[in-house]
C-alpha cells in the first residue's frame, strides 16, 4: 500500500477528514519552501501538494500564477523539486508528498527518467492537470513501475460515465475541482458540490478530496461535511507572496497558522 | 516513410484519428474542465462537417461576405525580376478584414450558433484573428472578448481600435511573456470558467483535439481554390508551394489538398527573428524539441527543464513557441520542408513586393515571400510556386515606419 494509500485510510479509521495544502516549490525564494512544508505537517496537513513551477500554467488563477512566475525567477523547476523533497525525507518519512504540475516538464525529463527519480527521492503520486486519462497511459505505466499514485482531477463538467473511467486510472485519491474556473476563483457553490459529490461517491472506494475557491476556515468545513478531505492552495500561496521581504521561519509560521486554522474548523465536523 | 514516393500513398484524411493523434503529436493535453466542452465540440463539428445544409452556409458566407475565391494572381514583374519559377500569389489579403484568418472564424462561429452559445472568445498576436473574431461576434450579435499579449497590444494599436469598434473587448494579458502564448493560457483560464455559455474561438491549427482537426478543414478553402485556379490558369499542378507558419493555419490550408500531389513540394517558412544562431527566434521546427503546450503535443521552444521561452519575430503573428500538430508531424514524415527567415530578409520582401508588384504584404506573409526570393532563381522558367499571401500589411505599416525611424 502507498504512503498515501496508508496515511489516507488511517486517517477515515480515526473519523478524520483529509486536509491537502499546496504550495509552489521555490515561492516566494528557495529557501522559503522546505521550513514551510515543514510547517504545514506541524499544523495539521496530512498531505502536501508541492507545486513545480512552469512557464505556462494554464489552469492557475492569477495568484498561484505569480507563485509560479517567482519560483521560476530563482529557476526552481521539477530537478529542483525532487531535491527538495529529498531534503524534507531527511526528517519526515511519514506525511505523503504530490507533485503537482504540467506534462512538458516532466516530458522533458523524460517519463521513465522522472519515474524513477522521484520514487528515488520520496514523491508519493504525481498529479498533473494537462494530462487526462487520454494521454496518460505511458507515463502511468512508469508510476506504476515506481509505486507512484495518479493523481486525477474531477470537474463539474465530468460525467459520471467519464468520472468512472478516470477513477479506474485513479490511485490514492481524487481531487474534485469544486467549481468551473480556475485555481484561486471565488464563486464556489457548497449546494453544486454537494450535489456532485453525491454521484461520484458511488463510483468509487477512493478517497474524495475537494479544493479550487476554498479560502477559508468557514468555506473549508462546509465543504469538507461533504467530502473526505479539502485541498487548500491559493490562500496560502497568496499569504506567500506577500511576505517575499521576510525570513523563511517568519513565512513558514504565518502560512502554518492559515492552515492551522483550517484544521481547527475541520476537525470540529 | 521519408521516402517521398510514399507521400501519394498516405491517407491524410485519416489524420488526426480518433484520439487527435496525428502520429506522435496532437491529442487533448488540458485539465478535466475542458473535456467536456471538447466531447460537445467534437460531436457538433463531425455531425456538421459533411452536412450538405452546413457546407452551403459555409460556403455562402465565403461567397458573398468574404469575397472568396481570393484571386490566384501571377506576379509577372516580380518574377521576370528574379528570373525563375513563375510565381504566383494566393491572394488572402484581399479577404474581408485582410488576412486568411476569416475563414476560421466564419466556420466556428457557425458552429457556435449551431450550440446556442452566446459569447465568443479568442486569443491573437498581430490581431488579424481577433479582428476576424470580433467581425463575426459583431454579425452574429454574440458577446466578444479578445485575449492579447500587453506586448502585442502596444505593437499592434491599429487592429486594437479596430476591434473596439467592431464591439469586442480587448483584455490586455499581463502574464508570462505578455505576447500570444500568455493570451492563450488566458483564453484557456476564461474558457474553463465560462464553459457553459462561451464558445472559444481558436486562431490557428493547435490546441486539443477537436482545433487542429477544424481549423484545418476551415482553412483547406485555400488549397482547394489555388489547386482547381492553378490549373485553370497554367493548366498544370505547381511545382513549389510556400507559406509563412507560426501555428500554421494559413499553411495547412495551403498545403492540405496538395499532399498527395507527390510533384507537389512544399515550403513551410518559420520566423527566423534575429537568427536561428542567436537564439532569438519563432521557430520550433527548426530549432525546438517536441513537448507539450497548449493542449497538444508539439514542436516547442523551450528550455532544458521543458519551461517554453521567450520568442523573437518582427512579426506578432509568427511570435508564438509552439506550431501546430499536423506540421510536426508533416516535417517528420519529411512532406513538407521547414526553413527561416529572418526579420531583415522579411523586412526586404515586404519592401519588394511592395515597390515591385504595387501590393504591401502583412509581415507575417512577407516571411514566405522572401523565401520566394531565394527559391525561384534555383527553379526553371516553365515552373511554378504558389506562395500563399495571407494577409495585408496595412496594420503593419506603424511597425515598418518605426524601424525607419519615422512617426506616423
Amino acid at each position: 500500500m502507498s504512503r498515501i494509500s496508508q496515511h489516507l485510510s488511517q486517517a477515515k479509521t480515526a473519523g478524520k477528514k483529509i486536509l491537502v495544502a499546496y504550495v509552489v516549490n521555490g515561492d516566494p525564494y528557495p529557501q522559503a519552501t522546505l521550513p514551510t512544508l515543514h510547517a504545514l505537517v506541524e499544523q495539521g496537513v496530512d498531505v502536501i501538494e508541492l507545486g513545480v513551477p512552469f512557464s505556462d500554467p494554464m489552469a492557475e488563477g492569477p495568484v498561484i500564477q505569480k507563485g509560479h512566475e517567482r519560483a521560476l525567477e530563482h529557476h526552481i523547476s521539477l530537478r529542483g523539486t525532487l531535491e527538495i523533497v529529498k531534503q524534507f525525507r531527511a526528517t519526515n518519512n511519514i506525511t505523503p508528498i504530490v507533485l503537482m504540475g504540467y506534462a512538458n516538464p516532466v516530458e522533458r525529463f523524460g517519463y521513465a527518467e522522472f519515474a524513477k527519480a522521484a520514487a528515488e527521492a520520496g514523491v508519493d503520486g504525481l498529479l498533473t492537470v494537462d494530462l487526462p486519462p487520454e494521454e496518460v497511459v505511458v507515463l502511468k505505466g512508469e508510476l506504476d513501475a515506481h509505486g507512484l499514485d495518479n493523481i486525477f482531477l474531477l470537474a463539474p463538467t465530468t460525467t459520471l460515465e467519464r468520472a468512472q473511467k478516470i477513477a479506474a486510472y485513479a490511485s490514492g485519491f481524487l481531487y474534485y475541482v469544486s467549481l468551473k474556473g480556475v485555481t484561486g476563483a471565488g464563486h464556489l457553490d457548497v449546494n453544486a458540490v454537494k450535489e456532485k459529490l453525491a454521484g461520484f461517491g458511488q463510483l468509487t472506494d477512493l478517497p474524495v478530496c475537494v479544493g479550487f475557491g476554498i479560502k477559508d476556515p468557514e468555506t473549508a468545513k462546509a465543504v469538507a461535511v461533504l467530502a473526505d478531505g479539502v485541498v487548500v492552495g491559493s490562500v496560502l500561496v497568496e499569504k506567500m507572496g506577500s511576505m517575499a521581504d521576510k525570513s523563511a521561519n517568519e513565512i513558514a509560521a504565518a502560512v502554518g497558522d492559515i492552515v492551522g486554522s483550517i484544521r481547527v474548523a475541520i476537525d470540529s465536523i | 516513410m521519408s521516402n517521398t514516393e510514399h507521400f501519394s500513398a498516405i491517407d491524410y484524411s485519416a489524420f488526426p484519428n480518433a484520439e487527435g493523434h496525428f502520429g506522435p503529436y496532437g491529442g487533448r493535453f488540458v485539465s478535466e474542465t475542458l473535456i467536456y466542452a471538447l466531447d460537445e465540440l467534437q460531436s457538433i463539428y463531425f455531425n456538421l462537417k459533411d452536412d450538405p445544409g452546413f457546407q452551403a452556409e459555409f460556403d455562402k458566407d465565403m461567397a458573398h461576405y468574404v469575397g472568396r475565391p481570393s484571386p490566384l494572381y501571377l506576379a509577372e514583374r516580380w518574377t521576370r525580376e528574379l528570373g525563375g519559377a513563375q510565381i504566383y500569389l494566393k491572394r488572402e489579403d484581399l479577404n474581408h478584414t485582410g488576412a486568411h484568418k476569416v475563414n476560421n472564424t466564419i466556420g466556428q462561429a457557425l458552429l457556435a450558433k449551431f450550440t446556442g452559445k452566446t459569447r465568443v472568445i479568442a486569443e491573437t498576436g498581430a490581431g488579424q484573428h481577433g479582428v476576424a473574431t470580433a467581425t463575426v461576434a459583431a454579425r452574429l450579435g454574440l458577446k466578444c472578448r479578445v485575449y492579447m499579449g500587453a506586448e502585442d497590444v502596444k505593437r499592434q494599436a491599429l487592429n486594437v481600435y479596430r476591434m473596439k469598434l467592431l464591439g469586442a473587448e480587448v483584455f490586455p494579458v499581463t502574464s508570462g511573456s505578455r505576447t500570444l502564448k500568455d493570451a492563450m493560457n488566458e483564453a484557456m483560464r476564461d474558457w474553463a470558467t465560462n464553459v457553459d455559455d462561451t464558445f472559444y474561438i481558436i486562431g490557428t491549427v493547435a490546441g486539443p483535439h477537436p482545433y487542429p482537426q477544424l481549423v484545418r478543414d476551415f482553412q483547406s478553402i485555400i488549397g482547394r481554390e489555388a489547386r482547381r485556379q492553378c490549373l485553370e490558369q497554367a493548366g498544370r499542378l505547381p511545382d513549389a508551394l510556400v507559406a509563412c507558419v507560426g501555428g500554421g493555419s494559413n499553411a495547412i490550408g495551403l498545403f492540405h489538398p496538395f499532399l498527395t500531389d507527390e510533384s507537389v513540394k512544399m515550403y513551410g517558412v518559420e520566423a527566423g527573428g534575429l537568427g536561428i544562431e542567436t537564439g532569438k527566434h519563432a521557430a520550433p521546427l527548426n530549432k525546438g524539441i517536441p513537448g507539450v503546450l497548449h493542449g497538444n503535443r508539439t514542436y516547442l521552444m523551450e528550455d532544458e527543464n521543458g519551461q517554453i521561452i521567450e520568442t523573437h519575430s518582427v512579426s506578432a503573428g509568427l511570435d508564438y513557441p509552439g506550431v501546430g500538430p499536423e506540421h510536426s508531424w508533416l516535417k517528420d514524415i519529411g512532406r513538407v520542408n521547414y526553413v527561416a527567415i529572418n526579420d531583415d530578409e522579411a523586412l526586404a520582401a515586404f519592401r519588394k513586393i511592395t515597390k515591385t508588384e504595387g501590393i504591401m504584404p502583412a509581415l507575417e506573409s512577407s516571411h514566405a515571400l522572401a523565401y520566394v526570393e531565394k527559391l525561384a532563381p534555383t527553379m526553371s522558367k516553365d515552373q511554378i510556386i504558389i506562395a500563399n499571401l495571407s494577409g495585408r500589411g496595412d496594420k503593419d505599416i506603424l511597425t515598418v515606419a518605426g524601424l525607419d525611424g519615422i512617426t506616423v
